[in-house]
C-alpha cells in the first residue's frame, strides 16, 4: 500500500478571542480521504479549528494547508471546503430540493448537470420522497440527511461536521454512526467530524486528535490512543480507566499503602516523583488463575449487569475511589461473586500504563 | 374578551358608523346638513380634481415609504449585527423621537428646513453665498417629515426577523459558495420580508391620511387626503362631503391592511399546507 497522502496541514496553528487563546499552536496532518476525529471536551477548542478550517475565523498565527495550498485567509465561498453545521442551518424557506441544489448553483452549472447530481444525492441519502419538503416538515434524522446531502452534493476536497449526531436520540444516533462511516466510504471524501462523544470517535474515526485547552494532547489511530494514552488526561477522557495514585520507583508505583504496582514507568518520570498507575476495567481478571504481576484483594461494592458484561465496583485499600472490573458474562456464570463479597483481582504490568500526576 | 368588544364599538364602530350615515345626506345652503339622501357625495370623490388628490397623497405616502423602508431596514440590519448587549441601547435611540409630541419633532423639521434654518447656516458656514435654497413647503419637506416620523415603527418591525434570524443560515449559504450579497438576496431578504412588509403597511397607512405634516411642512400648497377631509369639516362646512372622503380613505387602508394580512398569511399557511405526513 502507498503512503497516504496529507490533504490537509495544520501548521502551528493559534487563535485568540481578545484574550482568550481558543487555538494553541496546534500541527495536524489530515490525510487523504480518511474519517478524523477533533475530540475533546467543551471549550477545548475544537469548534474553533473546524470554523477556521471552514473559513469563518482567520487564524491569529500559522497556517492551513490544504492540497499545499494556504488557505487560511480564503472566505468560505472560496473554498472546496463544507461544513455540516451543529443545528443543520436548513434554509426554512426552500425545499429539500432547493436547500440541496443552492450550492451547485452558486457554481453556476448547467441546469441539467445540478439536476442529475441533486437527484443522486438524494437517492444516496434516502431523500427522494421528501424533495419537496420544507425542513419544518422533517424529522431530526431527516433533516440531518439533507445537511449532509446538501453539503456532500459539493463534493468538497474536505467535508466538516459539527457535532453531527448530537442532535439525534441515542438509538438512532448508533446507527448513524455507522450509516456516516459507509457514506463517507462511498463518496471517498474526507471527513472532519467535531465531537465531545470519545465513544463516537472511538467508532467512526480512522484517526483522532485529542483535545484540552486548545492544546493537542494526541493524535493517532482510535486503538493506539485508547492502548497507549499520552498522558493521565487522554487516559481518563478515553474509555475507563482505574487509577492508582502514588509514587514513581524504578519498575512501577508505589502506593499511598504501600502496595507496589509494577508496570513500564516512562523515561520522563523520575524516582520518588509523583504519579499515577492506570489499569483499563477488561484488562482487570478477577480470581485470577495464573500467576499476575498485579494482584490485590477488595471488597465488591456493587454490580451492574450489561447483559453483555458484568460491572462491578470493587474497594480496595490502593485508591479513594473503587476499581472498576468487567467481567465477561461467561466468567460471571462460573463464579458468581454478590455485594460485600471479597474477591481477589490481579493484571499483567503489559496492561499498566503509568503517567505523571 | 366582553369589555374589549364594547370599547371596541363605543370608540371606533358608532363613530365610524356617524361618519358613514353623514355621507349619505345633503350639505345645507348655510353649512350643516339636510338630511334627505344622496350618493352624490360619493360621485364627487371621483372627481378627477379629488381623485388626482387621492393619487396624489398615495404617490406621497408610497415615496415616503420606499425610503423609510430603505433607511429603516439599513439601520435594523446594523443593529442585529452589532454586539447583543448594545442592541437594546441602539433600539432605544431609535425609538426616543417617539418620546416627543408629533407636532414637536414637525416643527423641529421647520426649523431645520427653514430659509435661514439649521441646513442654509451650516451650508454658509461651509462656505456657502448664494440663494438659501428652498426646502420648506416643498413636496420633499412633507415626505422627509412623513419618513422621519414613522421610521422608528420601520426599524422596530424589521429588527424583530433580523435578529431572531439564525446567523448560520448566513454562514451555511457562504459555505456553500454565495458571495455576501448573494446571500443577502437569497437567504437574510426572502426570511425577513414579513418584518418590512409589516412596516411598509404601517408607514403608508400613517402618511395617506396625514393632515399634521402636509400643513405644516407642505404649507398647504401641497394637500392631501387629510388636509381636504380637515378642509371640509372645519373650513368649507360640507360635512356629507367630508365623510365620504373620510370613508374612502379608510377604504384604502383597509384594502393595502387586507392584502397584507392576506399576504402574510400565505406565506405562513403555504409551509402548513401540505404539512400532514411528516413521519417517514
Amino acid at each position: 500500500m502507498s503512503e497516504p497522502r496529507t490533504l490537509l496541514a495544520i501548521d502551528h496553528v493559534s487563535k485568540n478571542f481578545g484574550r482568550v487563546t481558543a487555538v494553541d499552536g496546534i500541527s495536524l496532518d489530515i490525510r487523504e480521504n480518511e474519517f478524523f476525529a477533533l475530540l475533546g471536551p467543551s471549550g477545548c477548542g475544537k469548534t474553533t479549528l473546524l470554523r477556521m478550517l471552514a473559513g469563518f475565523e482567520t487564524p491569529n498565527d500559522g497556517r492551513i494547508l490544504l492540497d499545499g495550498r494556504d488557505i487560511a485567509k480564503t472566505p468560505p465561498n472560496k473554498r472546496p471546503v463544507n461544513l455540516m453545521f451543529q443545528s443543520y442551518a436548513l434554509f426554512p424557506h426552500m425545499s429539500v430540493r432547493a436547500n440541496v441544489s443552492y450550492g451547485l448553483e452558486m457554481e453556476r452549472l448547467p441546469a441539467a448537470e445540478i439536476r442529475s447530481r441533486v437527484d443522486a444525492i438524494l437517492a444516496t441519502t434516502e431523500l427522494v420522497p421528501f424533495a419537496d419538503r420544507k425542513p419544518e416538515q422533517l424529522s431530526g434524522g431527516q433533516k440531518q440527511r439533507v445537511a449532509l446531502a446538501r453539503a456532500l452534493v459539493k463534493r468538497p476536497r474536505l467535508l466538516l461536521l459539527d457535532e453531527p449526531l448530537g442532535a439525534l436520540d441515542k438509538k438512532l444516533r448508533g446507527a448513524m454512526q455507522l450509516e456516516l462511516k459507509r457514506l463517507q466510504h462511498e463518496v471517498g471524501i474526507t471527513f472532519v467530524i467535531v465531537t465531545h462523544d470519545q465513544e463516537e470517535s472511538l467508532v467512526m474515526a480512522d484517526r483522532m486528535a485529542v483535545l484540552k485547552d486548545g492544546r493537542l494532547l494526541q493524535c493517532d489511530t482510535p486503538h493506539a490512543i485508547y492502548e497507549h494514552p499520552a498522558d493521565r488526561f487522554v487516559a481518563d477522557f478515553i474509555g475507563v480507566m482505574n487509577f492508582v495514585p502514588g509514587q514513581a520507583a524504578a519498575d512501577g508505583v508505589v502506593a499511598t499503602n504501600g502496595a507496589r504496582i509494577s508496570g513500564k514507568v516512562p523515561a520522563t518520570l523520575s524516582p520518588g516523583a509523583s504519579a499515577v498507575a492506570s489499569v483499563r476495567p477488561e484488562r482487570i481478571r478477577l480470581f485470577p488463575s495464573v500467576e499476575t504481576a498485579n494482584r490485590i484483594t477488595g471488597t465488591v461494592d456493587a454490580l451492574a449487569y450489561h447483559g453483555l458484561d458484568l460491572q462491578l465496583h470493587v474497594r480496595t485499600p490502593l485508591s479513594p475511589k473503587p476499581f472498576l472490573v468487567r467481567v465477561t458474562a461467561d466468567a460471571a456464570d462460573r463464579r458468581p461473586v454478590s455485594s460485600g463479597d471479597q474477591v481477589e483481582l490481579g493484571w499483567d504490568a503489559a496492561d499498566v500504563r503509568i503517567f505523571a500526576e | 374578551m366582553a369589555p374589549a368588544l364594547a370599547w371596541l364599538a363605543a370608540l371606533m364602530v358608532v363613530p365610524c358608523a356617524l361618519v358613514l350615515a353623514l355621507a349619505f345626506f345633503r350639505r345645507g345652503i348655510y353649512g350643516g346638513i339636510e338630511y334627505t339622501f344622496t350618493l352624490e357625495n360619493f360621485g364627487l370623490v371621483f372627481d378627477p380634481l379629488y381623485a388626482g388628490i387621492f393619487l396624489n397623497s398615495a404617490r406621497i405616502a408610497g415615496t415616503a415609504t420606499l425610503i423609510a423602508v430603505v433607511i429603516g431596514y439599513a439601520a435594523a440590519y446594523a443593529i442585529s449585527a452589532a454586539p447583543r448587549r448594545w442592541q437594546p441601547v441602539f433600539l432605544f435611540f431609535a425609538v426616543l423621537p417617539f418620546w416627543s409630541n408629533y407636532l414637536i419633532r414637525t416643527y423641529a423639521w421647520i426649523v431645520l428646513l427653514n430659509r435661514e434654518g439649521l441646513i442654509t447656516q451650516l451650508l454658509r458656514w461651509f462656505g456657502y453665498t448664494g440663494e438659501p435654497p428652498s426646502m420648506l413647503y416643498t413636496e420633499g419637506a412633507v415626505i422627509a417629515g412623513l419618513v422621519y416620523n414613522y421610521l422608528p415603527f420601520v426599524i422596530l418591525a424589521c429588527y424583530a426577523p433580523l435578529s431572531r434570524l439564525n446567523p448560520e443560515l448566513a454562514e451555511a449559504s457562504r459555505d456553500l459558495g454565495a458571495s455576501a450579497a448573494t446571500t443577502f438576496r437569497r437567504v437574510v431578504l426572502p426570511l425577513t420580508v414579513p418584518g418590512i412588509a409589516a412596516g411598509a403597511v404601517f408607514v403608508f397607512v400613517l402618511s395617506i391620511g396625514n393632515f399634521v405634516t402636509p400643513a405644516l411642512l407642505g404649507g398647504g400648497r401641497f394637500q392631501m387626503i387629510g388636509n381636504l377631509v380637515y378642509d371640509q369639516f372645519l373650513t368649507a362646512n360640507d360635512w356629507p362631503f367630508g365623510a365620504a372622503l373620510a370613508m374612502a380613505l379608510i377604504a384604502i387602508m383597509l384594502l393595502v391592511l387586507t392584502a397584507q394580512a392576506l399576504a402574510a398569511n400565505r406565506a405562513s399557511g403555504h409551509v402548513t399546507q401540505a404539512g400532514g405526513n411528516t413521519d417517514g
